[in-house]
């Protein structure tokens, strides 16, 4: 089977975020990088995969040059080559980012290496735009589920299983080739080992420019929302706060079901 | 086009679900800032719609939009993005507001997708105009971003938990309009093909009016029989921090955090949680938190409305002993 993941480079924000002093942008001087949790999922679950079933796993980035970084950390942990679409650094809002990723699998798929599973982080952990995945397989023509937790894969078909709105799951058994965007839960994802890493740094990087495009949706500022710091009220201290905690339960209305 | 603004509304239970009246609201402001009418498609199995309309009277909606298509169930997600973009033309929405939820999300996407429209997810507020001016979350809203929505239809999701609930104002139910969608094989191909129920039965984390969440300070996955007891003791759910179930002691759908789920119950007990902001992002829309915590000058307590200083492992036990103790007293 081949496997396609699609990760985004995102700054490590960690506790506070800091803006730039004109509000374009997070202040990244001082960061790491990073792709998101589900992102991470997503490449172990294509590792896992080819590791079971054979195949072989491809990881694409739209992003800057330094992108490479999170291409090679992918390849790391046992992802086999990898795709970068090199951006000047400018914001690509989802129907462009879409567009370049279709444009990008179309281009590798005519080229003899079809994709049968396309997996996606749901939802990046930045822009949190929730969509590039949907509308990647929209334009592709395959189907798509959203928000997976456990992925079992057949003879070209899979069973993807989601969380239900009311609790409990439910599953989809879609026909391939398709496109999934996964949820941090689905694996437990490995550290790169040593040997991993060095194999890491010899695996190829195909690349190419495509050109900026807008797509609809623009970034203007960014602003950190207001913080509402409260002190919070200390109504005791170890097991003697008890009959005040009670108390307040009380008060609250939640101490009677 | 300068048709009516078009808000989702999800129908669970009988019921529109919170998310979807948040949309509702700001969809109303929308209509009134544009001076539109405002009709509310109702997601849900016909039947369950037409039950349904009366629920969102009270919020200035002139039409209550009813899918008509037999086939259709809320098992078949690009069925229903096909039922939306159908519903947008009969209607020539200027604009479709939906809940920000993972489904609401998940269908607004996939309408966009097919109409070849943007679309902005998670919003706070909007400014009409020509463009759209919208304030929206980015990192799950620790950051906000305000961006131009430039589209001949605007398609919104509205952040959960982000904005108040306008009160119904008394104003009769709206007529029910039947909206006729005709789907193909291939919008319906796409569909549940099995459920499984929870694993553990009781409330679940998302619904409960009291949530006692656990963090590091908890120690084990044993550790967590203290939370249980007190969530048990006041009807409420166990959840726990991305530490916690990233270290295996609960399962992830526990998970309360940017990655894990967003809950707004009415009170929020963090027990040992230091308040990393990938938690806080998923718990602030508690009405109350009363943090638990041997550090006092934890983050937590930045967001915590009260804190009590101790181990939880002492505390915890002797909240529940007390309040067995009232009942016991109380008769």
């Amino acid at each position: 089977m081949n496997i396609l993941v699609c990760v985004k480079r995102v700054p490590a924000t960690g506790g506070r975020i800091v803006l730039t002093a004109d509000g374009s942008d997070i202040d990244v001087r001082y960061l790491g990088f990073t792709v998101s949790p589900h992102e991470e999922c997503a490449v172990e679950e294509a590792v896992r995969i080819v590791e079971a079933s054979g195949g072989s796993s491809t990881v694409l980035t739209l992003g800057p040059a330094a992108a490479e970084d999170q291409l090679r950390e992918a390849m790391a942990i046992g992802i086999d080559r990898a795709i970068l679409l090199e951006t000047d650094g400018r914001d690509w809002d989802p129907v462009a980012t879409a567009g370049a990723i279709v444009e990008s699998i179309r281009a590798e798929e005519a080229a003899g290496g079809a994709f049968d599973l396309i997996l996606f982080g749901n939802e990046s952990a930045d822009t949190g735009g929730f969509q590039v995945w949907i509308r990647t397989a929209t334009a592709l023509g395959r189907p798509c589920v959203t928000g997976v937790k456990a992925l079992k894969v057949g003879n070209g078909a899979i069973v993807a299983r989601r969380e239900a709105p009311g609790g409990g799951w439910e599953s989809f058994e879609i026909p391939l080739p398709a496109v999934v965007s996964v949820k941090e839960g689905i694996n437990l994802p490995r550290y790169p080992s040593i040997p991993g890493r060095l194999r890491a740094r010899k695996k190829e990087i195909a690349r190419s420019s495509p050109a900026w495009q807008s797509g609809g949706l623009e970034k203007i500022v960014l602003r950190l929302p207001k913080e509402e710091v409260t002190a919070a009220e200390i109504i005791g201290r170890g097991a003697e706060a008890a009959p005040a905690v009670v108390d307040l339960l009380a008060r609250l209305g939640v101490l009677d079901g | 086009m300068s048709g009516p603004i078009l808000a989702l509304v999800s129908i669970s239970g009988g019921a529109p679900e919170r998310a979807s009246l948040e949309a509702l609201t700001l969809a109303r402001r929308l209509a009134a800032d544009t001076g539109s009418a405002l009709e509310a498609l109702l997601v849900a199995d016909p039947a369950a719609a037409r039950a349904a309309a009366g629920a969102v009277a009270g919020f200035g909606v002139a039409a209550a939009l009813a899918v008509e298509n037999p086939s259709l169930t809320a098992d078949h997600p690009d069925g229903w993005a096909e039922a939306v973009v159908q519903a947008i033309s009969a209607r020539q929405a200027a604009a479709v507001v939906g809940p920000g939820t993972e489904r609401g999300n998940d269908l607004l996407a996939r309408v966009a997708a097919r109409m070849s429209l943007p679309m902005a997810a998670n919003c706070l507020a909007v400014e009409p105009g020509e463009r759209y001016r919208i304030t929206r979350q980015r990192w799950a809203g620790s950051l906000l971003e305000d961006c131009w929505l430039d589209a001949p239809v605007r398609l919104i999701t509205v952040a959960p938990n982000s904005i108040a609930i306008g009160a119904p104002d008394g104003s009769p139910g709206p007529p029910i309009v039947a909206v006729a969608v005709e789907l193909s094989d291939r919008d319906l191909a796409l569909h549940v093909t099995s459920r499984e129920p929870a694993e553990r039965g009781g409330i679940s984390l998302a619904d409960a009016k009291v949530v006692v969440g656990g963090g590091r300070g908890v120690g084990s996955g044993e550790g967590f029989a203290d939370l249980e007891e007190l969530a048990g003791l006041l009807g409420g759910a166990v959840g726990g921090s991305r530490v916690v179930t990233s270290a295996g002691w609960r399962p992830h759908a526990d998970q309360i955090g940017q990655t894990g789920l967003r809950i707004a119950p009415d009170v929020y007990i963090a027990c040992g949680i230091s308040g990393a902001i990938q938690h806080i992002v998923g718990c602030k829309a508690a009405k109350h938190i009363l943090a638990i915590n041997t550090d006092p000058d934890a983050p937590i307590m930045g967001v915590a409305d009260y804190a009590v200083i101790g181990d939880l492992h002492t505390v915890v036990p002797a909240i529940s002993a007390e309040i067995r103790q009232r009942r016991l007293a109380g008769g």
